[in-house]
């Protein structure tokens, strides 16, 4: 079925419909990791955004259970260069086309996704519609102008729990999802207890947690300081998560009080929250980071991580001056600020995505810090 | 950590002549490397045995050395080297280190070897890129797999042994099919795969022979897994990053060189690749690899994951060279800084110019590099491919999709095969499927396609086979198949239809799966460069045309403005050409015998220099070993096709501009040429040497007329084009004859026949031949004394370069041949001769730019010489790069000049003026060739007019006999200094034997010969050992052979009547490593170069001083 992906500044791409039939609206984004579509799919941090993926082909191992970072996918839309009708590897469950159709994702194909990087490179994330039931790209392009803009949307309440709970490790799929059956690795007996904020957390992170030895209660986003304190965390947890931190609000004072009181571990939304509590300021980046190879500097030890990235926004590192923070990571591509810690409280954060999934695994040792940092919290 | 300032001389080491299995892309790296050491303020000091590379170009390096990779001559060099380095009184102005890693298996080994005899402490030289540990580990199978199971990575179980006992008990132990791998070797020689005792038996015997430490590694089997690469780059700081995942589509089994492969890795969920990656970070570790590209090995068993490590190699490889032309990132150049100290994150990103070089390219595109074997010119060679690497080049091209880039290189490959009209043998089809064979890709193809013949012409009726048929056959990843078999439909579609009658739809579909205009005017029964043309055109009236794209390590994420293009069928185009006046230069396309590194060289120059005349340079190849696809050795650089379509596509897209262009085809060898017609008959402007001249040079008869009317002897000779033409040519021009296709290069197909029954079967058999592509007939002129001549022309003068006296006499072919510069026992007159014809035919030739002739010359006691011209090729040759490093002239560069407009009066004024050929000064110039018997096992290895040699390498002394043993050396033919030296010669031969067998007599060796030979040997009052004949009983000479009894063989050839004797002591002879020798003249070669041995002087020279003496002496 012939679709169409309209732009709000005009400019239409014509191509194939698959996925689900229908339309779909929200900020057009890149993503140039070369594995782990699905990862990307059904990362919570996507909502609100049509997804363009720079590696042409896309659905050749089609998708499985274990590979999900949320029980459904997240992205609005799909934008692809070839789009692979069968898939190949042995533990694919679901051809992709089929997977994105059960969720009512659309996709469109056979555009040159090439030329519309380079133009949301030059112009900056715009919003997009893609369609496969109008044919009119001057009503799309309509469309496109009318969707609310992400900047200044609260999405984390949207994608949120909306009740507590406690993540259960032991459930087959959270051990090792590359290996099976006995010959996965056994999680240690969770001896700490970690509260993790869901603004749209993934699953990955919680088993990082849950293999440095944590056992995680997920709550709302809403949730406040004196609840999370009441359940007697040795540490909080922040998550990733969609949209812009500014009006998240109720998020700021939450962790304002929880300052200090207990060690607080911040990634992507998580990390910009704590750069708006601590007095910082956020912007939005011109065509954000979305990729697997991201060069991130340790500024301490000059130590380089390539990292997986996911944000729109970032955190002003001027704005902190006058805060106590250190600076502790930056990249190395255009500087922006991926990483702080607290000189005197037990609090650190990173914009970028220790957990990878998809991307690098250069990063996973920040998980055995946050343990460390509750252990000696403890003593 | 900033660069090194300790450091002040490093020595870069090659890796020698071009062999199966180290190719040109070692001549990238070390170019590269050489460029970055050098333009960090080092002194480098480089050497390689072979000429016809880029790095040993004198401006590359301080002081380049083309001296045998042996240990005596580099450690001579090292000596000399570090004398140089001590102050006045005595003391070591730096550290001097030596960099191991650019240059293949060859440089690792010779760097193990000197650290192991001492010799680097000795003279205190330091190791850089990778120490003597980390090689060593990472070499050693058994070492690796330790290290491996120490860092808890899984790898096949196996055994390391050193004879054949324990190597069956071991293989009773884990079962057949096993597979042998001996340590130290390159491209996996001497390696197999066992199925039973026999072959195993067989096979370790071979592979503990090869293996410079008598070592194997017998390993369980992982055939029919998916094999994967990685290349990864580490720094001094312990920043790891990987460049970039490639995948096998052929499974374990095949060796990678010898597999189509595929980038980025296509069917690996990012749970596998993390884990790979995670894997190939912790071996760099483990290994302790401290600086540069490594690539690691890995097998997946795709039922259920399980991953193994299968190698690594602690250096730069063919593979990392491909992963630089994949990605835009330039392993050897980048690993060169590390090497010196730099960390990844103080190197910019050369193509972003503004994001450091360490990060992760990420690619938009889809590359696949396919393989070029040439089983043709080894008759009896064992075609199966396996843990050996069998291919002689290979091509590479990208698309945005699998599919355009897989149909893209498949075109890429110059088979000579008309698109779509592979011969299929049915009956063979599972066979062939199954075992890996240089067809495979044609019968896969076949088995995908509709069965039904009757709906469309046989061409396209295929087995209608299933993708999951064919995967469980092939062990190829059914996605891949699946891909193919989008192809092979959509061509089934398109035959449904016709020029008139087809959807621009559908046509827009087949060109963006790079379907050729050629494969589809085949498909409508299309034939010749009309059709094509009307493709082309029906394209346009639909619109559809290509646009190019940009390699850029970021899939767009940042500017780029490197402009490293390549072709697709999509929306946007980013390379709007310049308004420059620009020069579109063709390359050579894959590596073959006969057409390889020296036409590389030859392109490269032409950009260098129209570079600083201020052109814009534009470079289009396919081939991505080479120093052309380096995207900064022109302005632009097109990795595309070299086929009609595609250049002239290129030619479009840059004229639009309106600016003034021209193309050169001249120094890509025959691929160019072939296009040169069809090129300008669409309209393309070619520089130089007109196509109708070139055209006129290839046309047998047309070119005899000119001779004649030149008055300039050529050998009689006859055009047939049926069985009964040609033994009516042949009883006209006299047997011998020589007969072969016409337009071939490298001889193919060429034999010399003495009768008419080895003529009538040449025809039925050996060729196919046609109205417009006869077989050419020539009386074949016997032991004749062959030369080769280059010269430059700019139309109204001549300058001769050089004029090179080939050791075997003619018959055998030139680039077969070792010869020498200056030629050595050329009369003056016959000189003048060949100076005369060489000016006649390039001026009547019309010749802009370079022109390479071959004569024959019959010196008869008593008689005038007799030269005789043999071909003409108005192009640059195979000898261009040589005759450039021993006349310190850039032959290739000038030529580019000329092409230009510019003239020798201009260019080469003094050399004009003298009227003799270009200097080579006080020493001689040996060029001996290298032949690839090693991999073939059992393959006849005698020499003929057909060319079998893969490389070339040179010897430089001050006297002949030295020089020519150098050469020797270099191409690992080792010459005893003492010991038994056999002779078996023909009928021709005996009257001049006696005086050679009595040279080697007073060298000091003892004779054995055959009975005839010896018969003559005696009656001159010599010594003689007899032996018997194969036939005659033993023991006969090829016991003695096996039995190491002799050293030498000097054997020239009887004719089919000995045939059979001649092959087992050939054979023999190469199982055995004893050098041999097939023509007297050669033989005389040799006692020299052994003379001068005896001597023991090891001298060594830096080409820079030697031209700067040549000079001196002018
Ligand atoms: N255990 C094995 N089972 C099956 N095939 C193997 C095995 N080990 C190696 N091979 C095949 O042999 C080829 C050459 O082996 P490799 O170790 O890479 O040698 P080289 O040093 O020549 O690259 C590999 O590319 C792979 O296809
Ligand atoms: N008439 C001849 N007599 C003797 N040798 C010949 C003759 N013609 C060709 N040869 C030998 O065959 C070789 C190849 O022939 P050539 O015409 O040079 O083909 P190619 O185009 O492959 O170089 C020559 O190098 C020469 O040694
Ligand atoms: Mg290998
Ligand atoms: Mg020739």
């Amino acid at each position: 079925m012939p679709a169409i992906l309209a732009l709000e500044d005009g400019r239409i791409f014509r191509g194939e419909g698959y996925g689900a039939k229908g339309e779909c609206f929200g900020e057009v984004v890149f993503n140039t990791s070369l594995t782990g579509y699905q990862e990307i799919f059904t990362d919570p941090s996507y909502a609100g955004q049509i997804v363009v993926l720079t590696n042409p082909q896309i659905g050749n191992y089609g998708t499985n259970a274990a590979d999900n970072e949320a029980t459904r996918p997240y992205i609005e839309g799909l934008v692809v260069r070839e789009f692979s009708p069968i898939s190949s590897n042995w533990r694919s469950e679901q051809v992709t086309d089929e997977y994105l159709e059960r969720f009512n994702v659309p996709v469109i194909g056979e555009i040159d996704t090439r030329a519309l990087v380079r133009h949301l490179r030059a112009r900056g994330v715009m919003r997009g519609v893609i369609s496969s039931i109008e044919s009119d790209p001057e009503k799309l392009i309509a469309k496109a102008r009318s969707i609310p803009k992400i900047d200044g949307t609260d999405l984390a309440t949207v994608v949120s729990t909306k009740a507590l709970y406690e993540w259960d490790a032991k459930d087959g799929r959270n051990g090792d999802p590359l290996r099976r059956g006995e010959d996965a690795p056994r999680m240690p007996e969770p001896d700490l207890h970690v509260v993790a904020y869901d603004y749209g957390i993934k699953q990955n992170i919680l088993r990082m947690l849950a293999r440095e030895g944590c056992r995680v209660t997920v709550v709302p986003a809403q949730t406040s300081a004196q609840d999370v304190l009441a359940l007697e965390p040795d540490g909080i947890f922040l998550s990733n998560g969609p949209g812009d931190p500014e009006p998240v609000t109720y998020a700021h004072e939450n962790i304002r009080k929880l300052a200090g009181r207990k060690p607080i571990f911040g990634i992507c939304l998580g990390h910009q929250l704590i750069g708006l509590a601590l007095g910082g300021k956020t912007y939005k980046l011109r065509f954000g980071h979305h990729g697997g190879n991201h060069p991130v500097q340790q500024t301490g030890t000059g130590k380089i991580e390539i990292t997986a990235h996911n944000h729109n926004f970032a955190v002003d590192p001027d704005s902190l001056k006058e805060s106590d923070v250190d600076l502790t990571h930056v990249d190395l591509n255009d500087n922006t600020l991926e990483g702080l810690r607290h000189r005197s409280l037990p609090l650190f954060s990173v914009q970028y995505h220790p957990e990878a999934s998809p991307g690098p695994h250069d990063s996973n040792y920040l998980f055995a810090e946050f343990r460390k940092m509750m252990e000696d919290w403890k003593k | 950590m900033p660069r090194r300032n300790d450091i002040s001389k490093i020595l870069v080491v090659g890796s020698g002549p071009i062999v199966i299995g180290q190719s040109a892309e070692f001549d990238y790296s070390g170019t590269q490397a050489c460029k970055a050491l050098k333009a960090e303020g080092y002194e480098v000091v480089l050497v390689n045995s072979n000429p016809a590379t880029i790095m040993t170009d004198p401006e590359l390096a301080d002081r380049t050395y083309i001296e045998p990779l042996t240990r005596e001559y580099v450690e001579e060099i090292i000596r000399l080297e570090s004398e140089r380095m001590s102050d006045s009184d005595g003391r070591r102005t730096g550290v001097f280190a030596l960099l191991p890693t650019v240059g293949g298996q060859t440089a690792l080994n010779l760097a193990v070897d000197l650290a192991d005899s001492g010799i680097l402490d000795k003279y205190g030289v330091e190791l850089i890129g990778a120490k003597l540990g980390a090689i060593k580990k990472a070499e050693d199978r058994l070492l690796f797999k330790d290290a491996m199971t120490r860092v808890g990575l899984d790898v096949p179980r196996s055994a390391l042994v050193n004879n054949i006992r324990d190597g069956l008990e071991f293989a009773v132990k884990i079962g057949f099919p096993i597979i042998i791998r001996p340590s130290f070797t390159l491209g996996g020689s001497g390696g197999g795969i066992a199925y039973n005792r026999e072959e195993l038996m067989d096979i370790l015997a071979r592979g503990l022979d090869l293996s410079p430490v008598h070592e194997c590694l017998i390993e369980e089997s992982v055939l029919g897994w998916k094999e994967f690469e990685l290349e990864v780059m580490r720094d001094l700081a312990d920043n790891v990053i990987i460049i970039c995942s490639i995948e096998n589509m052929d499974p374990m089994g095949v060796h990678t060189g010898d597999s189509i492969t595929v980038a980025p890795a296509q069917t690996l969920t990012d749970r596998e690749y993390q884990a790979m990656r995670d894997a190939a970070i912790r071996v760099m570790r483990e290994i302790g690899v401290e600086t540069g590209g490594s690539n690691v090995q890995f097998a997946i068993n795709p039922t259920n994951g399980r991953m193994t490590v299968i190698e690594m190699n602690p250096r730069v490889s063919r593979s990392s060279a491909l992963a630089s032309k994949a990605t835009g990132f330039p392993i050897a150049k980048i690993a060169a800084k590390l090497a010196v100290g730099y960390t990844l994150d103080e190197i910019p990103n050369d193509i972003t110019r503004k994001t450091p070089a360490c990060f992760e390219p990420t690619i938009d595109y889809v590359v696949v590099k396919i393989p070029k074997w040439q089983f043709e010119k080894f008759p009896g060679a064992d075609e199966n491919l396996g843990p050996q690497m069998k291919s002689v080049g290979e091509v590479m091209a990208m698309g945005r999709t699998f599919k355009e880039a897989m149909m893209k290189a498949l075109r890429s490959l110059e088979t000579g095969k008309r698109t779509g009209a592979e011969v299929i043998e049915p009956r063979r089809l599972t066979q062939r499927l199954v075992t890996p064979q240089p067809e495979r890709m044609d019968y896969i193809r076949y088995a995908l396609r509709a069965g039904s013949p009757s709906q469309q012409p046989s061409a396209s009726a295929g087995a209608g086979l299933s993708v999951r048929e064919v995967a469980r056959m092939t062990s190829m990843d059914p996605w891949f198949l699946y891909q193919i078999k989008e192809v092979t439909d959509t061509i089934t579609n398109l035959a449904g239809y016709s020029l008139d009658s087809v959807p621009a739809n559908l046509l827009r579909k087949a060109k963006r799966m790079g379907i050729s205009d050629a494969r589809i005017a085949d498909v409508w029964g299309l034939r010749g460069t009309e059709a094509q043309t009307q493709i082309r055109d029906l394209r346009k009236s639909f619109g559809i045309q290509p646009v190019f794209k940009k390699v850029d390590t970021c899939a767009a994420e940042f500017e780029s403005d490197t402009p490293y293009l390549y072709s697709t069928y999509d929306e946007e185009d980013e390379s709007a050409p310049t308004a420059k006046r620009k020069v579109i230069i063709l390359g050579s396309g894959p590596n073959r015998i006969g057409q390889g590194i020296e036409f590389d060289y030859c392109c490269c120059h032409a950009a260098f220099a129209l570079r600083e005349d201020e052109y814009e340079t534009i470079m289009v190849n396919c081939n991505p070993e080479t120093v052309s696809t380096d995207y900064d050795t022109s302005d632009r650089l097109y990795f595309e096709p070299l086929t009609l379509e595609d250049v002239l596509a290129i030619y479009e897209h840059e004229s639009a501009s309106g600016a003034e262009i021209g193309m050169i085809v001249q120094f890509g060898g025959q691929t160019p040429l072939n296009l040169a017609l069809p090129l300008k008959a669409a309209g393309v402007r070619i520089l130089g040497t007109s196509p109708e001249s070139i055209d006129l040079a290839e046309d047998r008869r047309r070119f005899g007329k000119l001779l004649e009317e030149l008055e300039i002897p050529q050998p009689p000779g006859a055009i047939a084009t049926s069985v009964e033409e040609a033994l009516e040519g042949a009883d006209r021009v006299g047997y011998p004859v020589l007969v072969r296709p016409s337009y071939v290069l490298g001889g193919r197909a060429m034999v010399i026949a003495y009768d008419r029954n080895a003529v009538s079967h040449y025809m039925k058999e050996a060729v196919e031949y046609s109205q417009e592509r006869p077989v050419l007939v020539d009386h074949f002129l016997e032991d004749a004394v062959e030369v080769d001549v280059d010269a430059l022309c700019d139309g109204h003068e001549v300058l001769i370069a050089g004029i090179m006296q080939h050791i075997e006499e003619a018959g055998i072919h030139s680039g077969d041949s070792s010869c020498v510069l200056p030629s050595v026992d050329l009369a003056p007159s016959t000189l003048e001769t060949i100076r005369a014809f060489t000016r006649k035919l390039a001026i009547a030739l019309n010749v802009v730019g370079l022109v390479n002739l071959q004569f024959a010359i019959q010196r008869r006691v008593g008689e005038p010489d007799k030269v005789f011209v043999i071909e003409v090729n108005p192009r640059a040759s195979r000898t261009v790069p040589y005759v450039s490093k021993a006349t310190g002239v850039p032959l290739a560069k000038i030529a580019a000049r000329l092409m230009t407009g510019r003239t020798l009066r201009e260019l080469l004024p003094e050399q004009l003026a003298e009227r003799t050929d270009l200097a080579t000064g006080t020493h001689f110039f040996v060029k001996s060739p290298v032949f690839p018997w090693n991999k073939f096992p059992g393959v006849d290895t005698v020499l003929g007019p057909e060319m079998k040699s893969t490389g070339e390498v040179m010897g430089v002394a001050d006297n002949f006999g030295e020089a020519f043993a150098k050469a020797q050396l270099s191409a690992g033919q080792i010459l005893p200094v003492k010991g038994t030296v056999f002779f078996s010669v023909n009928d021709r031969d005996k009257s001049t034997v006696v005086d050679l067998a009595r040279q080697y007599v007073e060298l000091g060796f003892n004779l054995v010969a055959t009975h005839g030979t010896a018969e003559v040997l005696e009656k001159a009052g010599l010594i003689v050992e007899r032996v018997h004949k194969v036939k005659e009983g033993r023991p006969n000479v090829v016991d003695l052979i096996k039995g190491e009894r002799i050293h030498l063989i000097v054997n020239t050839p009887h004719g089919q009547d000995t045939f059979f004797d001649e092959k087992a002591i050939r054979r023999a002879a190469v199982t055995q490593r004893i050098p041999t020798i097939t023509t007297l003249a050669a033989a005389r070669a040799a006692a020299e170069g052994i003379a001068a041995t005896q001597r023991r002087q090891i001298t060594v020279n830096a080409l820079q001083q030697l031209h700067r003496e040549a000079i001196a002496a002018r």
